[in-house]
């Protein structure tokens, strides 16, 4: 049993501090013009970071005990590039969650 | 279907039109962390208050996680908060959209600033370029009032269910495609997809960096990597 005080700090500065990430450049920039080579760079952040973020969870994915899953792997193609083609997440959603399921039931 | 973007009213709609495919993973995940963290021994209360309080389920996950190793106070926060840095990023990246807003509303928005709602007003607002402050501003509402409601039910299904999702539903999915189907409307060129590319073999390279820094370090790359061959493409065309 984790003690209650610990649980409570630590939802206490999770909270104050990521809100205070979540402000940093909007609350404090506000209207002030930033650099162009600097806004040229924020173009890029999706890009940037959410790739990153997906690329663990294929190479290695806890469900499979770290063991790359095919069709998990072949989903995740098909949710980009349906994504990609049609612009839409709507679409991306949909081809990765049906993809997904039917190959683990075909090859499960 | 097709509504106009450039009408403020439904700017709001759009954006709350454009957040419903993520119910289907918003839901999931919300669910998945009300049951780990009662598992864990949280209360309903504090599962609650942490999940309307922080609204950034992957560092909830990882706070999760560690408590459960028993790691010390300072190194769960220490490394959860490393998760949400790079919501740093998309607040500079959303200054120069929305930071003409009022103050009292930027400091609303940076509340609900989560991936979805950046991800889907950046795709808008750059397809979009003749939007207004007020169109921009509606869209993102629009985009976190479809989502926050979605996230703290689930949650509290979640809770009150506690029990073990069946591994055969392959929610550890709901994250890799959440940000798939982010990302993959976003490939609009080939600086951009440099990026993608220089953010994944980052993130591979870096993975043991401490507190789950590797990501930021990736991203980092992964942005002067899309600059850098914006700029080539650029040398290249004016040469010609």
């Amino acid at each position: 049993m984790t003690d209650p005080l610990k649980i409570w700090i630590i939802i206490f500065f999770l909270g104050v501090g990521t809100y205070l990430i979540r402000f940093s450049f909007l609350g404090l920039v506000g209207d002030r013009k930033l650099p162009k080579w600097f806004t040229q760079h924020l173009n890029y952040v999706g890009v940037a970071v959410m790739p990153g973020l997906i690329i663990p969870f294929l190479v290695w994915p806890d469900a499979t005990g770290g063991a790359l899953d095919a069709p998990r792997l072949i989903a995740a193609i098909a949710a980009f590039g349906i994504g990609m083609w049609r612009r839409s997440a709507l679409w991306s959603v949909i081809a990765g969650i049906t993809t997904l399921y039917t190959l683990m039931y075909i090859l499960g | 279907m097709n509504i106009n973007p450039t009408s403020s009213k439904s700017a709001f709609w759009l954006g709350y039109r454009d957040n419903i495919p993520f119910w289907l993973i918003v839901a999931p995940f919300g669910m998945l962390f009300g049951a780990v963290a009662t598992e864990a021994g949280f209360t309903i209360i504090q599962t609650m208050i942490m999940t309307a309080f922080v609204v950034a389920g992957s560092s909830q996950f990882t706070a999760l996680t560690l408590l459960q190793d028993g790691a010390p106070t300072l190194i769960i926060l220490a490394t959860s908060l490393a998760v949400n840095l790079r919501m740093a990023m998309y607040s500079a990246a959303l200054v120069p959209h929305l930071g003409r807003a009022p103050l009292g509303m930027r400091a609303l928005f940076a509340y609900f600033l989560v991936d979805q709602s950046y991800a889907t007003s950046i795709n808008a607002y750059t397809d979009n370029p003749e939007m207004t402050l007020i169109q921009k501003c509606r869209y993102f509402m629009g985009s976190f009032t479809c989502l926050l409601p979605v996230w703290l039910v689930s949650t509290y299904v979640g809770a009150l269910i506690g029990a073990k999702i069946p591994p055969e539903y392959a929610l550890d999915f709901a994250v890799p495609i959440c940000f798939i189907a982010l990302s993959a409307p976003m490939m609009r060129s080939l600086p951009h997809f440099m990026a993608a590319l220089v953010s994944m073999g980052g993130t591979l390279i870096f993975i043991s960096a401490p507190y789950s820094t590797g990501l930021l370090i990736a991203a980092l790359l992964a942005m002067i990597a899309g600059v850098q061959t914006e700029n080539w493409l650029k040398r290249r065309a004016d040469n010609d």
